[in-house]
């Protein structure tokens, strides 16, 4: 038999049905409706795991998230890290072992799926107890849109660790006919298995659903295994519950010493019997509730340890049931090695501790009161009171569309958090206009056995010599009472630091357990009240959640949208290399066999100077401004003139920041008075339509004018090199393709068998060449029709880095990558661009600032290796040697940098473009760029190396 | 994620919105005029108010309109939104919107 701890009957596991799991290599039963925590138990196994820093065994303390003991690692079905033996539910084949602290990522992918969902609701209901159940009854019946979502595997909360009654039968059979009404209710969503671990603002709540955890192997495969859901609600109730809060002595981690209420969930949710001997040591009445059920089981409860000098009312009802009391005690510590074995029971008044005596038992349940649960209420910032009695922190204000009910918000009594429950529900109602049921009947609990107060006690004082270096405050930690001390003797004050110091509540439970022990203990050792230590801030999420998880379906290739253009097909076919520039996949070269990416791009490059290139430039940004004042917008955003610029015709422009830094660059075609289409570089393709968009709305209303994006609406073709005319001209024999009759930098429209083809004469290269635009539902046709065209000419396909090549060396800057938002269009040498007519413009004023004339400005030159061999790295820093020849005394002063460098086929040896502070006077200088360990002689130059004259542009 | 209150969409996710900063400060009528001290002002200077503030604010991934609003930099509250064209609201007009239950 592996299950000696399991109770003959009872709980709410599937008894008939056994399931098999391994922990730790060994092969134990379990039953549905099990955690790992309660099978191992049941098998009379209390220690799962080893303590992170210190190395001492650590066993299952709570039974559910705020367990500080049972660190698990899952091995199968998949593996996966840190997580509590308390929440793994039990299945037939999974694996697991207890951590030394910390888990171990899997070196495999998930296969798992992982989604998301919006939902939108009235009122929120968080936690399916008794407070719960009414709140969400109360709105569901009075017709509002609800969710309820509920962190276990099925509603009732507390009510599944107790033998409440209401309405004079078991609490569990109202649980399941509230249950079955809310199912009736078409507008309430209620969810199981879903933690709600973050509150945002207005009303937005995140939750994780656990989908598919529970069912092992057999989890279907086309169900998520977990969803976040997304809710957004007008009104939320928190009714969370509380987390009963342990009381710190000497050895309080040894394994078999848990939290009184866990004993009772244990034994009643779960048919396990934590433990044949037990010492229960209490401040409040809650843990006689553990002490009379567990004797009830058949375990042998050794004695009552109770703080308070007075006792407790219930006295009687244990001394009746044959269990001594002992009041005015405490338990000063634990002994055993794997397992408690002996609890040492001391007397105890006004603070101090008399002789110990030790108790034989193995199991020890304490209880120092309950924390309420005000994560969510917290995290919505709400603030927090400090309740002296019940030595807890209370919500402590009203928060608009967020309320606390039930035991989170301090409310203990089964009948209270049922009234509790409705009472904010109704609230929320009434604050959204809605009015409750007429019938809104909520069941009869017993009168509620006022208890007797519970005393406040952190921890007991540490007779053992060890000085509080064994009585922990975080188990997961492994931080004591001792580092607590330490950290206040240092000196620190704020309980944010003394978090910081020890580390207290970093850890996995994020100090569910440990958290208000320590703003109590630093309060007594601080000699200030609690109220003014406070809490540290609490942040989402309330348990741990999986990357996955929040990742969902934005992962792999749904991480980003990747753009393609129209010929995207043929590029792969073609065993194009691509680069991602944004969003966009580009070719970036096109390798012949046997080519690497220098060879392809020199080939390429000849190819487009010597004889006919071909690109898809279908990528660059588009914008069609349209409107009488189109040319008037147009002329304020760019630093030269538009509005004279002739309809058939093309210029150039630069666009600047009112800072006069250059934003884009490109050129904007004429096609009719009253409209423009504006080319963007690829990357500003948005930027500038909605700089464009800023500027119409904010400052210039009056103007005429609509710009709309058409970056897809046309493909772009650039047709490259002095035998393009030959290309192009074969291909649309209407167009006189003449340099006379088409000159450079005009446009004509055209049609290929009916298709409209518009044709520029645009050169990104400095060759001869005819950008061919048309729609892009036509782009493989007029692509291939150009590629037979110019195959007489050996017409070759290139790709971005040979555009790059081109353009660099003919000095063409890339916006952004041969500037940096600091660059001026005098500083790339582009003054021709800047009109000097306006009268103003976007960035003109600021050209006249004293920085702006500064000699020493950075500028775009040319750098040659005087090597003829190393090709700079892209941002290496340039230097220069002293007059005597050395290198200036460290730090070295940088001139620059290099932002962009390549091989060329026509230089025959590496190039690049630089900014270089006072560049321009710096031509025939020789500057230096550390390059690995050596410093590479350069030569300065001007920024344009090929056919510096122009002679190229009309073949 | 908190709801900005579009004045052409109403209450929104804030994702949607980029921000634009301080509100009413147009462009210089004549920018040759100003002095390069005042040019600077326009261009780098921007008051920086833990409290109330007027901001622009553009709810690109929704109408792509331009608007203003009225927040409060310590509580992200938005006090009221109002179109470009709108004057700005003045103290005792966002009191009164508070109290007739009208501020966003
Ligand atoms: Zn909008």
């Amino acid at each position: 038999m592996t299950s000696p701890f399991r109770t003959p009957e009872g709980g709410r596991i599937d008894r008939a049905t056994t399931v098999e799991f391994t922990f730790d290599g060994e092969t134990l039963t379990g039953h549905p409706g099990d955690t790992l925590a309660s099978a191992l138990l049941a098998s009379g196994r209390h220690r799962v795991a080893t303590s992170v820093r210190l190395g001492r065994p650590r066993g299952v303390a709570a039974a559910w998230a705020e367990d500080p003991g049972g660190l698990v690692q899952i091995e199968e079905p998949f593996p996966e890290p840190m997580l509590l033996a308390t929440t793994v539910e039990l299945h037939d084949g999974l694996a697991a072992h207890g951590l030394p602290g910390q888990g171990r990522l899997a070196d495999v992918p998930d296969s798992a799926r992982y989604d998301a969902v919006h939902h939108h609701v009235d009122v929120l209901v968080v936690g399916a107890g008794p407070a719960g159940l009414a709140a969400a009854l109360t709105a569901a019946r009075a017709g509002a849109r609800v969710a309820l979502v509920d962190e276990q595997s099925e509603a009732g909360g507390s009510l599944l660790s107790g033998t409440e009654r209401l309405d004079d039968a078991p609490a569990l059979q109202w649980v399941a006919a509230a249950v079955a009404e809310l199912a009736g209710h078409p507008d309430v969503l209620h969810l199981q298995r879903t933690t709600a671990f973050g509150s945002y603002d207005d009303g937005f709540v995140l939750a994780l659903e656990r989908r598919t955890d529970h069912l092992g192997a057999a989890a279907p495969k086309h169900v998520s295994r977990q969803r976040v859901w997304r809710i957004r609600a007008r009104s939320i109730v928190v009714a969370t519950g509380a987390h009963e809060r342990p009381v710190v002595f000497a050895d309080n981690d040894r394994p078999g010493t848990m939290l009184a209420g866990a004993a009772r969930t244990f034994l009643h949710r779960y048919g396990v019997l934590p433990g044949r001997e037990a010492v229960v040591f209490t401040t409040n009445d809650s843990a006689y509730d553990a002490a009379l059920d567990l004797s009830r089981a058949g375990v042998r409860v050794q004695a009552v340890v109770d703080a308070r000098p007075e006792g407790s009312p219930r006295r009687g009802e244990c001394e009746h049931a044959g269990l001594r009391v002992l009041s005015g005690a405490v338990v000063t510590g634990t002994r055993g090695t794997e397992r408690v074995t002996h609890a040492l029971v001391a007397p105890f008044a006004d603070g101090q501790v008399g002789a110990s005596t030790a108790i034989g038992c193995d199991l020890l349940l304490v209880s120092g009161g309950w924390n309420p649960a005000v994560h969510l209420f917290s995290q919505a910032r709400g603030r927090l009171r400090y309740d002296e009695v019940l030595g807890a922190f209370l919500p402590g204000e009203e928060l608009d569309g967020l309320a606390v009910a039930g035991s989170a918000a301090g409310v203990f009594d089964l009948a209270g958090c049922l009234a509790d429950g409705q009472r904010v529900a109704r609230a929320a109602l009434s604050a959204l206009a809605v009015p409750p049921a007429a019938d809104d009947r909520l069941p009869a609990a017993p009168a509620p056995v006022v208890p007797a107060a519970p005393v406040v006690l952190w921890r007991v004082p540490d007779t053992s010599g060890a000085e509080g270096t064994t009585s922990f405050v975080d188990l997961q930690r492994d931080a004591t009472v001792a580092d607590i001390v330490r950290a206040v003797g240092a000196g620190l004050r704020s309980l944010e630091h003394v978090k910081r110091y020890t580390t207290i509540g970093t850890a996995h439970d994020q100090g569910k357990t440990s958290g208000v022990l320590t703003s109590g203990i630093v309060a007594e050792l601080l000699g200030v009240p609690v109220q003014d230590t406070g809490t540290t801030t609490f942040r989402p999420p309330y348990t741990p959640v999986a990357f996955a998880a929040l990742a969902g379906r934005d992962r792999g290739r749904l991480f980003d949208p990747e753009r393609v253009t129209a010929l995207h097909e043929w590029h792969v076919a073609a065993g194009a290399v691509f680069e991602d520039v944004g969003q966009w996949k580009r070719p970036r070269y096109y390798p012949q066999p046997g080519e690497d990416m220098a060879a392809a791009v020199l080939r390429e490059c000849a190819a487009a100077r010597t004889g006919v290139g071909i690109l898809d430039g279908s990528t660059l940004g588009k914008i069609d401004v349209q409107g009488p004042d189109a040319a008037v917008l147009l002329d304020r955003l760019y630093t030269n003139l538009m509005s004279s610029l002739k309809v058939g015709s093309v210029r150039y422009g630069v666009m600047c920041g009112v800072d006069g830094m250059v934003i884009d660059d490109g050129t904007v075609l004429r096609l009719a008075e009253d409209r423009f289409l504006v080319l963007t570089t690829t990357g500003g393709a948005a930027t500038v339509l909605d700089w464009m968009e800023e500027w119409v709305q904010t400052e210039w209303p009056d103007l005429r004018v609509h710009c709309t994006s058409v970056t897809e609406q046309w493909v772009t073709f650039p047709v490259v090199g002095p035998r393009s005319r030959d290309v192009v001209g074969s291909l649309f024999p209407d167009v006189d393709v003449s340099t006379e009759a088409f000159p450079f930098m005009t446009w004509r429209d055209t049609a290929l068998e009916g298709v409209p083809v518009r044709l520029a004469r645009i050169s990104f290269s400095g060759e001869l060449a005819y950008e061919v635009y048309v729609n892009p539902w036509y782009a493989v046709a007029v692509w291939e029709r150009l590629l037979e065209a110019g195959r007489p000419h050996g017409i070759t396909p290139y790709g971005t880095e040979t555009m790059h090549v081109l353009r660099a060396e003919k000095g063409y800057p890339i916006i952004g990558q041969d500037t940096d938002g600091t660059v001026t269009p005098h500083d790339l040498g582009m003054a021709w661009a800047v009109s000097k007519k306006k009268p103003d413009f976007i960035g003109k004023r600021s050209f006249t600032r004293p920085a702006n004339a500064d000699p020493l400005r950075k500028q775009l030159v040319g750098l040659l290796p005087v090597d003829r061999q190393t090709v700079l790295p892209e941002g290496s820093q340039i230097v220069e040697f002293r007059a005597d020849g050395e290198l200036p005394p460290p730090p070295v002063p940088m001139l620059g940098h290099v932002t962009s460098s390549y091989r060329s086929a026509e230089l025959a040896r590496p190039f690049a473009l630089a900014l270089v502070k006072g560049g321009r006077e710096r031509i025939g200088d020789t500057v230096h760029v550390p390059v690995g360990g050596t410093l590479v002689p350069v030569e300065v130059t001007g920024a344009v190396l090929v056919d510096p004259e122009g002679a190229r542009r009309d073949g | 994620m908190q709801l900005i209150p579009c004045p052409w969409c109403g209450p929104r996710e804030e994702a949607e919105f980029s921000y634009g900063g301080q509100a009413h400060v147009p462009y210089p009528d004549s920018p040759a005029e100003l002095s390069d001290e005042e040019w600077a002002h326009y261009v780098f200077f921007r008051a920086n108010p833990k409290g109330r503030f007027a901001e622009r604010w553009n709810h690109g991934a929704g109408c792509r309109r331009w608007f203003n609003a009225i927040r409060d930099t310590a509580t992200y509250r938005f006090e009221r939104v109002y179109r470009l064209d709108d004057p700005k609201p003045g103290v005792t007009e966002l009191a009164r919107s508070r109290e007739e239950g009208t501020a966003p």
